[in-house]
């Protein structure tokens, strides 16, 4: 590979995460909007900038928004006291925060975001890498963000961050299976006989463009696969790692300033991340609406690009949304009732829709 | 009787979950779009104090600005958590009151120790002190916590009361007695009983 490649692609990579960040920090504001919404209250209003904020109306309305607040969240996490305390494994307390952003970063390197077509008509996917083993590596990588977890409450040496970290990996292996096996329809139908095989996600795209979405004639896969990116991202109401009725904020309890940002900042970019999969492999990626593609529409070139990467990011939002509004909604599940949940319900419930789907899929092609 | 509460039988529908949390979004999205906001913005808008709130304790001024404590000390000693340090004195010979009342001449209440409990506005016997509608204080240091006298009155203003209690005083002393009543008579008939108290002629 020649240099100026890897400087190229460095760049990219650079900017997929600083926009992912950026993401991530009015994910912050999104979450305390919609809660403080559904609560009847009135959320972050009162942050504002000198000269953006006094412009008349547009400043007030954006301040009014908290349009300004993660600047503000932002720098408290940076500049608060960044306590370590005595009892814990300095090594291991200080590499959790890492380990867990770092994967729920890396993942976002196989995840498609759009595509435009060049001068010379060629189609051009937007990705960082095109894998063919997209969604193993997918898996495999995010499945370490509970490393991260595991290893904050061991480190922290002291008993409810340690119950935090027992719940999760516990959890995080219950609900894997279910989301691997509910999955594999979806990848049958991907790689008929005859065809090459691929595990590409920009290939999941591709074929569901000018056709059902996925999640339209494989519900039962789509349901299944929602409930375990909740689980797997530790959302509620299966956040049982943090549980902060029970477990007093579980894993992070003993993390304070920029460590518990980097755990916080990990968290939503692993919901982004999980959003992004749903809509690339259920809700027919960066295509308009079923049947249809941007290329129907008469979209060409840059447009195309320009408006396949925000169908995309229009979905991870809704998606997004959607887990805030499940969050502010659900109580917690008791953990007894994951456990239930995940093995006694999702998993039976995976492999007869793994059975289902394989004699549709066998009677669909036969024609 | 104990009352026992009945439940029912979860129907088939509500046992898959799925409607039930459908039902549930359903309300919270109502929430979200429809719903009132309950919040107060509270520097901007405060909230209505009802009657009979227990503020920070003030003293008072009536009507003629005169101020109504004679610095009895009542409060000083019932206050539970003697939060209420007075330090008593004459009232100037130079004011057009002296020689009526005693007045405080230092009035500290300490609201760091302060439980807002309302004992000595009941116990005053002058009806000087008021816990009145104010509620937030805030300082930076613990001397800034302490009231003193003029704060205090400058807290409390005025209270807008007919009872010139300092008059009528004003007067009978004038004519040479206190609280209304003529000195009694030198030739007064006294009991002999100290139980029964003497008698004063109207």
């Amino acid at each position: 590979m020649e240099l100026t490649d890897i400087a190229i692609k460095s760049i990219y990579a650079i900017v997929v995460v600083s926009v992912l960040m950026g993401f991530c920090s009015y994910a912050v504001l999104a979450e305390r909007k919609i809660s403080s919404w559904i609560q009847g209250r009135v959320g972050p209003n009162r942050t504002t900038l000198p000269i953006i904020g006094s412009i008349p109306y547009v400043g007030r309305f954006l301040t009014r928004l908290g349009v300004f607040q993660p600047a503000a969240d932002g720098l408290k996490f940076l500049f608060k006291e960044d306590v370590t305390p005595a009892h814990v494994n300095k090594l291991y307390f200080t590499l959790a925060p890492v380990l867990s952003l770092v994967p729920a970063l890396t993942t976002v390197v196989v995840v498609p975001f759009g595509y435009f077509e060049n001068a010379a008509g060629e189609v051009v996917n937007l990705v960082l890498a095109d894998l063919n083993v997209a969604i193993l590596f997918l898996f495999a990588i995010s499945s370490l963000g509970v490393y991260g977890v595991v290893l904050a409450g061991w480190a922290s040496n002291s008993k409810y961050p340690f119950l935090g970290g027992i719940r999760a990996s516990a959890q995080m292996i219950s609900y894997e299976l279910a989301m691997g096996i509910s999955v594999l329809p979806v990848f049958m139908w991907l790689n008929a006989p005859g065809t090459d095989g691929t595990l590409s996600l920009v290939d999941v795209v591709n074929a569901q463009g000018g056709a059902l979405w996925n999640a339209m004639w494989m519900p039962g896969s789509f349901l299944i696969f929602v409930v375990c990116i909740f689980a797997e991202t530790n959302r509620l109401p299966f956040d049982m790692a943090e549980s902060e009725t029970e477990l007093v904020s579980g894993f992070h309890t003993e993390y304070s300033s920029f460590k518990f940002g980097l755990f916080f900042v990990g968290e939503y970019a692993h919901m982004l991340v999980g959003s992004a999969v749903v809509a690339v492999l259920f809700l027919g990626g960066w295509h308009p609406l079923p049947f249809m593609t941007w290329a129907d529409f008469g979209v060409h070139g840059w447009l195309a690009g320009v408006l396949s990467v925000g169908t995309m990011i229009g979905k991870l939002c809704g998606f997004m949304f959607f887990f805030m509004w499940i969050r502010w909604t659900l109580p917690r599940f008791r953990y007894d009732q994951v456990m239930r949940i995940g093995w006694q319900m999702l998993l039976p419930l995976s492999i007869a829709n793994l059975i289902v789907y394989t004699f549709v899929i066998y009677f669909l092609e036969r024609p | 009787m104990a009352i026992v509460v009945k439940r029912k039988p979860l129907t088939f529908l509500e046992k898959l979950y799925i409607p039930e949390i459908v039902r549930g979004l359903t309300v919270t999205f109502r929430r979200m779009f429809f719903g009132e906001t309950v919040t107060l913005e509270y520097p901007e808008q405060r909230p209505p104090i009802p009657a009979g709130y227990r503020g920070v304790p003030t003293l008072v001024r009536d009507p003629e600005g005169r101020e109504k404590c004679v610095s009895c000390q009542l409060c000083e000693f019932v206050c539970p958590p003697k939060a209420i340090r007075i330090t008593p004195g004459e009232i100037p010979e130079d004011s057009d009151y002296a020689h009526v009342e005693k007045a405080p001449k230092e009035f500290d209440i300490d609201m760091l120790r302060c439980i807002y409990c309302g004992m000595c506005q009941e116990v005053c016997p002058e009806e000087a002190i008021w816990l009145q509608n104010q509620y937030s204080m805030s300082g930076y240091t613990r001397a800034e916590m302490v009231n003193n006298k003029a704060k205090l009155y400058e807290l409390g203003g005025t209270l807008p009361d007919d009872h010139f209690k300092w008059n009528k005083k004003k007067e009978a002393a004038k004519n040479g007695g206190g609280h209304g009543h003529a000195m009694p008579p030198a030739d007064m008939p006294r009991s002999e009983n100290p139980e029964v108290p003497p008698v004063f002629p109207k």
